[in-house]
């Protein structure tokens, strides 16, 4: 007797999307701060529309896209911490008991995070579109977003998996947060890359893959259909779900030791 | 059917952790099918690391184990379909309730989707769970928590049942409850492997018990034929005055030799039993030895772990309990 991977993967999103839910404290920063920031940069940071070269008169039009990177990074936070919880608990082993694939474990968790990642985009959207922002790809470009932002929050999650698998602590994850949110600053966040003058931080945003994340996202909203920046965006989400997921395999070996 | 294919047998196993430490150091035991099986020993001594390997969750270094007829490196997955297990932590999701940890654990043992609804609501009114079913574990008590850690434990009928200290932190009467279950399902033929730190459990509970103490099993034997192999009885007393203690001594050890007593008694083994006790009265009354407490002791486990090992059961909880963590947190090891 044994259950088809289908159904494992499907109980286990159930569960991890459930727990998520459950912990007003871990939805509440994943929707408040992208959407407090947004308000303190959109309102703060308008002038800088009227620089020659900014790509739009709506400072929160291109603002918004940050969101969705903010809440990708809160999506590493939760999964890490959940896992690490899990392996502190020991319901890590509950599960490892089961004929459950190894495989499940993580895929069931990750799709419990794509799930939430297409929520907390679709809010941010709201939020964005309530408060003056304006989505140039119309409908058909706020379901990309969706599909988009939930791509970024698996990817991110995965990484949060990798590390509750490598270090088996809540407080070694959340440890992690500042160092991604430094990659936030060191971007193409608050102004576009052109006009970043200032010779080293032109290098690092350019270097740095979370500005063409932001700036697929962005394309969305002040441009429309822009391919190019699609693709580097897609390009750029698909790569870390690949080094996530790469991670996750070394460290699950490690940490699931079961015969 | 071999009459193994409900039992446990176990050669030459072996497993070391990081920095050397041998936290099992080459144990042989076999459990026969239907059996309760008291595996006791302080904190560290290797109990939680033998169920580890036992369950598949940690390789062994060397040795062989066969669970089920199972063995345990090369069938790891058939041997996981076979048994049930509750490890030391009653590890539940606090954000579930009682019923979605039914149908988590029902739908990853892959039941049939008819009658997960009701081998679920079975299991919970077994343990006297169903009017908590959905309540979140959250609010459950420790008993509450360790009686749906056995229900999710059962809920795919397994041969043989893993239960990794259940009874430690719970009071009295949640301790009864759970020996009287663990007694039903060994009265339906589960084989019961039970690990604890408390002689009171494994002396009720286990038809047989070994005890394991720094990696080793240093005794093995029905609760009967362990106190027999050690000693017999042994009387103790104290002396109303403490200067009386050496004439004390000096009576006690004509019936049988000195053994350890208590702060400011005397002891003696009686090996002709409690016959001697009224013959130990008439000596100290004609001796004009005046006792303030006068007591017979019957043999415990705990005596048998002292004889074995040299030191008290009770008195040696603390010790190991590091190696005991790395055990239960399968960190990665040497292999």
């Amino acid at each position: 007797m044994s259950a088809p991977i289908t159904a494992q993967i499907g109980a286990l999103a159930k569960r991890s999307t459930l727990k998520t839910l459950r912990q007003p404290f871990q939805m509440f920063p994943i929707v408040f701060f992208p959407v407090l920031l947004l308000a303190v940069n959109a309102s703060g940071l308008q002038s800088a529309t009227r620089l020659p070269g900014f790509p739009t008169h709506s400072y929160i039009s291109f603002a918004i896209a940050v969101a969705f990177i903010q809440g990708a990074m809160f999506s590493l936070i939760n999964t890490g911490t959940n896992l690490a919880e899990d392996i502190e608990s020991g319901f890590f082993n509950r599960l490892a008991l089961t004929p459950m694939r190894r495989l499940a474990l993580i895929v069931g968790l990750l799709v419990g995070v794509a799930a939430l990642g297409a929520l907390q985009s679709a809010i941010y959207i709201l939020v964005g579109l309530i408060f003056g922002a304006h989505l140039d790809a119309g409908v058909a470009g706020a379901l990309v977003v969706i599909v988009l932002g939930s791509l970024a929050a698996t990817a991110f999650g995965a990484i949060g998996c990798a590390a509750a698998l490598r270090t088996g602590s809540g407080e070694a994850v959340q440890g992690m947060f500042p160092l991604f949110f430094v990659f936030i600053f060191l971007s193409s966040s608050n102004l576009p890359r052109n006009l970043l003058k200032t010779g080293w931080f032109h290098a690092i945003a350019n270097w740095n893959p979370i500005s063409y994340l932001i700036e697929a996202f962005r394309s969305l909203f002040i441009v429309g259909w822009d391919a190019a920046a699609l693709e580097r965006g897609f390009a750029v989400a698909i790569g870390l779900l690949m080094v996530g997921l790469g991670l996750v395999v070394l460290t699950l070996r490690g940490r699931l030791q079961r015969t | 059917m071999s009459d193994l294919d409900n039992g446990i047998e176990v050669e030459g196993l072996l497993r070391v952790f990081k920095g050397g430490v041998r936290a099992v150091d080459g144990i042989d035991l076999r459990v026969a099918p239907g059996e309760i099986y008291g595996f006791l020993g302080p904190n560290g001594a290797g109990k939680s690391t033998t169920v580890l390997v036992l369950t598949t969750l940690l390789p062994p270094t060397s040795g062989s184990a066969r669970v089920a007829g199972l063995d345990v490196v090369h069938q790891g997955s058939q041997v996981r379909r076979a048994i049930g297990v509750s490890l030391q932590e009653s590890a539940l999701d606090p954000f579930l309730t009682g019923s979605e940890h039914m149908r988590l654990q029902s739908a990853l043992h892959g039941l049939p989707k008819g009658e997960r609804e009701a081998r679920g609501k079975e299991l919970l009114a077994r343990v006297g769970l169903t009017e908590a079913a959905e309540r979140k574990i959250g609010t459950y008590s420790g008993g509450m928590k360790r009686r749906l850690d056995l229900a999710l434990a059962l809920l795919h009928r397994p041969r043989l049942l893993f239960l990794d200290e259940p009874t430690t932190g719970l009071d009295p009467q949640s301790r009864a409850a759970l020996w009287d279950e663990v007694r039903r399902l060994a009265q339906e033929g589960v084989t019961v492997f039970l690990t604890t730190q408390y002689l009171e459990e494994a002396d009720v509970l286990a038809n047989r018990v070994g005890i394991i103490d720094h990696g080793k099993i240093v005794a093995e034997g029905t609760p009967a034929e362990l106190k027999a192999q050690i000693a017999s009885q042994t009387v103790e007393a104290v002396p109303r005055d403490p200067g009386d203690r050496e004439r004390l001594a000096t009576v006690l050890h004509r019936f049988g030799p000195e053994t350890a007593a208590s702060a400011g008694g005397v002891a003696a083994q009686l090996p002709e039993g409690a016959g001697d006790l009224a013959e130990i009265v008439r000596v100290l009354d004609s001796e004009g030895l005046k006792v303030a407490d006068l007591r017979l002791h019957s043999p415990t486990l705990d005596d048998v772990f002292l004889a074995k090992t040299g030191r008290s059961l009770e008195g040696a909880a603390d010790s190991g309990e590091e190696q005991d963590k790395d055990a239960t947190s399968a960190e990665p090891a040497v292999a």
